[in-house]
């Protein structure tokens, strides 16, 4: 079950023509999807995307009512693969992922299908995950685009246009036999707004009936001489094919006034903060209505050189807004002008920063400075920069980190605890939330070379003394580490040892379920064991231990693993159930059984304040958000001391943490019993007596020597 | 507002306080009352406890046109931003958010980041500084604890910032209007509302909070009174706060001659006002040291329980057990025992050995339970030979050598070495190390040429870092 449930604004997917849709950006292109009479929809989540994939998975039903086939792929690669069903059948299909990394999977099946082409619309959703609240390096998807000839979509953001968008990309593909890649941008995926929605519609083939009378051509298929005749193809039949559609259909688009001596292309997607940037100076209204030409590149790949020169003609220089590096479009637009034999100068990388999200703000300054050396008379007055009202050290930063209770946070303290004992490790991470175990308080991890790649990059390490250490995630251990790791380790007698963090869940991105997840799902087959796995592939040195809450249990197996005289890759499966997801499914059942008057136990843990010192060496090897700290109530004392907020959900690590590290008796752990039982109750009574009656006893002294 | 009629609401918050229902609310709020509003978020790994910025903008709607809103908020273009947190209220303010034409709400209370809370003494950063900005950047400032509104009012903290969005007037709409997107988000609407209403209310008022003054404590027993007269006749007025703190606290820690020792201690010290002040704080801490005996003393107290039973926010018919995590090592053990038997136990290396075998798990002590009550009971009476334990007598003698040294030194030296004693707190390794850093900065001191403010800083080099990096380098430079 996923982090967050679409199941209430699924329901509105089924609105008909004319009735107005509200909602976000994904939902949107949900919408669209069923409008376009799609056969089939696949992916793998991740951010900005993950809600996408979860919005699929809860249509899933009313997907299925609509005859449209839906999975949860194993991978990007799988993903891409599924898209094979467009190539021989006139079956359109869209599949989803985060890029660029996801693109970076895919791109083997990606190139594979964009060789040979397709007849039904292809469509390739990618979440492009660039600039603010971005979790990975900083590429363009631009690039694939370009590579393998693929069409690249960057639609303004305009939920009616996306919608368009969707529905072109779906026939411009049929039209150019050319699979199109639609980007949507971070922002873009949660925007809300609306739009006049059409009738869902049943595809007019589906895949069970295209899988009943298969049909064969071979020469869509990559290997000689076919490859070779494709990419002719692609050069004289699909490319004037899209660029003919992109046209005919007015894909792009013009704001602005016509004829000016400068003017300005942007991407798509960067439409709304260039009108924002071109509003604050005075050069255009909260409407589009801008005073010089714009060109919109709903389409950025590939240019329409009609357009390009039409635009370009008669101006003496173009501004062109492309975000991210290299600048693909700016080095076409002067190929292009070069080519029609005009004098426009082409602005962009001279005028805007060569990396960085382009906000608002960042296009401003460069609109300004392009106006001021080719329009100084429109150019803004510089205005003069506030001093800032506050250091940047004054405010502390804030980094992502594991959630309260999180079973990942006690595998790292033990990590610690090993480190202390034996000496830094040389530590081989993933991708997933356990990557936070760069950051503080733990500091622990070398490299991240991809998802499920830990192992793998660790494989280069063959000790001789000291092991290394890989983590792997379990979404990242289904997705490839299985192969790429854990085979790969068995195959080159690796001598290292891969803690697969096992929480049953795909956490990172959103909660949704896999292979070895313990839910049982109708749709899918779950319960799938990773030991079970690892061991099919040869490996004989594997252990799982089902409660990563117990730090020294932990730290003793990892010291095992570490020292073991077993020569051989050695697998740790460290499991307990990711707790963000664990609180989702209990909460409601726990509100139940109070209700009805069961006996519920609620543990959460607690520091006493009097015997803490503020040396927060808990805190140090925890870091859990509900262990903070607060003003010392002790008035000698300056330190903050330790507290435990009441969000803590008692998994237990702050007590066992302090066990296993010889810490302070600070804390302690509270049972809340409610409803309880006649047991609890006379028990409860009999202490109650005795222990009040010492208690009081003891008070009497205490004030007798008092102050 | 811009010229536009345009409106735009920044929301900043941490992953997980709900910003994202708020700015749900807000979109609701704008859609069902005649503008064209968008919203946006960043999904995405800032959920997991980062910061993150969630973005309304909602412009009247018309038949002609449609605007164009933007993704982001663009700095000094902002005409709403609230801010869950402090220093997210500062982080609005460092990004240029927050201008002259801003109404800036932000919560006062503090989530602390991680480096503020895994520093080794006091990282917090500055709240003042952010609320002093507040109040000098935006065109209005409403700044409460709505995390604490929230709790009082059995709500959340997102409808206390609805509450004081709709309080503040920034928005063209009347209460109704608000309650109304409540009402329509339908999940826990009732508690939402009473969320809603406590923040109205708290934004309306003034609220500023005033700070705790200083409260002497005062005497209640005959000791406690000739103790005060003492204090009050032979100390400076600045250092009788904490001397009075320090003899309290001796008197519930041992007995009213502990008192008569710590002040006769203090007296013998020559010096400033600072350095009295400071030494009535510091040879307290050091006096009231956390042997076993103490620590099962404060478990076992009566007003510890009911502290706890407040703390984990029991109700009445609620049944709460307690469980300590303890870890007695051997020489906790053996400096709790008469000082002659504990060094024969740890000098002898088949004894400690034998004997440290029951004392290398953690205990699991149920202080609830009567067996464990009445075992920390006992160990707690320990109070009472307490002043024959091995602890007792090393904690005397290093008092007594700290006390020699800053005797012997210049004022301004002098209080330095004084404040050197905050190096030692904790328990077990805790303890061992910051009371070797303490050692090893006396030490160096002893050699000689060391400074007051060289002292000074090798005692902060000695809080930065845990495995005493800073403090090498520092002693080596």
């Amino acid at each position: 079950m996923a982090e967050r449930s679409f199941k209430a604004e699924v329901e509105r997917l089924k609105i008909g023509d004319g009735e107005a849709f509200e909602g976000e950006g994904i939902l949107a292109v949900t919408k669209a999807l069923l409008q376009s009479g799609v056969a089939y929809v696949g992916g793998y989540q991740g951010s900005p995307i993950s809600h996408l994939m979860d919005v699929f998975a809860d249509a899933s039903e009313l997907m299925a009512g609509l005859g449209v086939h839906f999975e949860s792929s194993a991978s990007e690669a799988t993903a891409a693969a599924m898209l094979a069903a467009s190539v021989n059948y006139p079956l359109r299909g869209a599949v989803a992922w985060k890029s660029v990394v996801g693109t970076n999977v895919a791109s083997d099946a990606l190139s594979n299908v964009a060789s040979g082409g397709v007849t039904g619309g292809a469509l390739i959703i990618v979440g492009e995950d660039y600039g603010e609240g971005s979790s990975i390096m900083q590429e363009r998807t631009h690039a694939f685009a370009m590579k393998s000839q693929m069409w690249l979509i960057d639609p303004r953001p305009s939920l009616p246009l996306l919608v368009d968008m969707v529905e072109h990309g779906f026939a411009l593909s049929e039209a150019s036999n050319t699979p199109v890649m639609l980007e949507l941008r971070v922002r873009a995926c949660h925007m809300t707004g609306s739009f006049v929605a059409r009738d869902n519609r049943r595809p007019p083939l589906t895949v069970a009936e295209a899988a009943q009378t298969p049909h064969r051509d071979t020469s869509r298929i990559v290997l000689p001489p076919a490859n070779f005749a494709h990419e002719v193809e692609k050069i004289e039949k699909r490319w004037p094919a899209g660029i003919k559609y992109v046209q005919d259909h007015g894909l792009n688009e013009h704001f602005g006034t016509a004829q000016d001596d400068i003017g300005i292309i942007v991407q798509g997607g960067l439409f709304n903060s260039l009108n924002r940037a071109l509003e604050l100076i005075g050069l255009s209204d909260a409407y589009g209505n801008a005073v010089l030409p714009v060109y919109v590149l709903n389409v950025t790949y590939p240019l329409i050189p009609d357009e390009v020169q039409a635009f370009c003609a008669g101006k003496s220089a173009v501004l062109i807004v492309e975000e991210g590096q290299p600048e693909f479009i700016e080095h076409e637009l002067n190929t292009l002008v070069r080519r029609a034999d005009l004098n426009t100068r082409i602005a962009g990388k001279d005028m805007l920063p060569r990396s960085g999200e382009y906000t608002a703000d960042v296009i401003k300054q460069g609109v300004a400075k392009f106006l001021r050396a080719h329009a100084p008379d429109r150019a803004p007055a510089e205005m003069p920069v506030q001093p800032p009202a506050l250091p940047p050290t004054a405010v502390p930063q804030r980094p992502a980190g594991f959630c309260t209770g999180c079973p990942e946070r006690p595998i790292f303290s033990a990590m610690k605890l090993v480190q202390k004992d034996i000496g830094e490790l040389h530590v081989s991470a993933d991708i997933g939330c356990h990557l936070f175990s760069i950051l503080p308080p733990f500091h622990i991890g070398n490299t991240t070379m991809g998802y499920g790649l830990g192992t793998a990059g660790a494989s280069a390490f063959k000790p001789e003394g000291k092991r290394a250490v890989a983590i792997m995630g379990d979404g990242g251990f289904w997705h490839n580490g299985l192969t790429s790791g854990i085979g790969n380790a068995v195959f080159n007698q690796d001598d290292n040892l891969t803690i697969i963090v096992d929480n049953g869940y795909s956490a990172a991105t959103g909660g949704q379920d896999i292979l070895s997840s313990k839910a049982t799902t109708p749709q899918r087959k779950t319960n799938n064991p990773i030991e079970k796995a690892v061991r099919g592939v040869g490996i004989t040195w594997a252990k799982t231990r089902t409660r990563t809450y117990d730090v020294a249990g932990m730290r003793d197996a990892i010291h095992d693993a570490l020292t073991s005289p077993d020569k051989g890759p050695k697998v740790l499966v460290a499991q307990s159930e990711c707790q963000l997801n664990r609180q989702r499914r209990i909460k409601p059942q726990i509100a139940k059984a109070l209700k009805s008057g069961q006996r519920v136990v609620r543990e959460r843990f607690g520091v006493d304040p009097d015997t803490c010192t503020g040396d927060h060496s808990c805190i140090r090897l925890s870091g859990c958000p509900s262990l903070t700290i607060r003003a010392n109530p002790d008035p000698l004392r300056q330190d903050p001391v330790a507290h435990v907020e009441n969000s803590c959900v008692g998994c237990g690590v702050c007590g066992e943490v302090s066990h296993a590290a010889v810490l302070c008796p600070s804390f302690y752990k509270a049972h809340v019993i409610s409803n309880p039982n006649r047991a609890d109750r006379i028990r409860q009574r009999l202490r109650g007596w005795v222990i009040s009656a010492l208690q009081r006893r003891s008070a009497r002294k205490i004030a007798a020597r008092a102050f | 507002m811009s010229t536009s009629g345009r409106i735009s609401i920044a929301v900043l918050g941490l992953g997980g306080q709900g910003g994202g229902v708020l700015a749900d609310w807000i979109v609701q709020l704008g859609a069902n009352n005649g503008y064209v509003t968008q919203g946006t978020s960043v999904p995405g790994v800032a959920q997991r406890t980062g910061a993150t910025v969630y973005y309304v903008e909602m412009m009247p709607r018309s038949e002609a046109a449609t605007p164009l809103l933007a993704l982001m908020p663009v700095p000094g273009d902002v005409d709403i931003v609230v801010a869950s947190e402090l220093m997210e209220a500062g982080r609005a303010i460092l990004r240029g958010f927050v201008s002259d034409r801003t109404v800036l709400i932000g919560s006062t209370h503090r989530v602390y980041a991680i480096d503020e809370k895994s520093a080794m003494g006091d990282g917090r950063a500055s709240g003042e500084r952010i609320i002093a900005a507040a109040k000098q950047r935006a065109g209005r400032y409403i700044g409460f604890d709505m995390e604490d509104a929230a709790e009082r009012a059995g709500s959340v903290i997102s409808s206390v910032m609805f509450g004081a969005l709709c309080a503040s007037g920034a928005l063209p709409f009347g209460r109704d209007a608000f309650e109304a997107a409540i009402v329509s988000g339908g999940k826990a609407v009732e508690a939402n509302l009473r969320g809603f209403a406590a923040g109205h209310a708290a934004a309306l008022c003034d609220s500023a909070t005033p700070l705790d003054a200083q409260q002497m404590p005062t005497a209640s027993t005959e000791k406690g009174r000739a103790l005060q007269a003492r204090i009050q006749a032979n100390l400076p007025q600045a250092a009788q706060y904490f001397a009075i703190e320090g003899a309290r606290r001796l008197m519930d820690y041992q007995d009213p001659a502990y008192a008569d020792l710590y002040l006769a201690r203090l007296e013998s010290l020559s010096g400033n006002a600072d350095l009295i002040t400071e030494a009535a704080r510091y040879l307290a801490l050091w006096m009231s040291y956390e042997d076993t005996i103490r620590v099962a003393d404060l478990k076992v107290r009566e007003t510890r329980f009911e502290r706890v039973r407040a703390e984990v926010k029991a109700k009445d018919d609620q049944i709460v057990q307690l469980t300590e995590y303890m870890h007695p090592r051997l020489e906790e053990i053996c400096e709790t025992l008469p000082a002659g038997m504990g060094r024969t136990i740890l000098a002898s290396p088949r004894l400690s050995g034998w004997l440290g075998g029951m004392f290398t798990k953690g205990r699991h002590v149920e202080t609830t339970s009567l067996r464990w009550f009445l075992m920390l009971s006992v160990l707690a009476s320990g109070r009472c030979w307490r002043r024959s334990t091995l602890r007792y007598q090393t904690e005397q003698a290093r008092i007594e050598a700290w006390l020699d040294i800053v005797r012997s030194a210049d004022p301004d030296v002098a209080l330095e070495l004084v404040k050197c004693q905050r190096l030692i707190k904790g328990y077990g390794d805790t303890f061992e190390r910051g009371l070797h850093n303490f050692n090893r900065i006396i030490e160096r001191y002893r050699s000689g040429g060391l400074s007051a403010s060289g002292i000074a800083r090798l005692r902060e080099a000695a809080l930065a870092d845990e495995k005493g990096d800073a403090l090498q380098a520092a002693l080596a430079g």
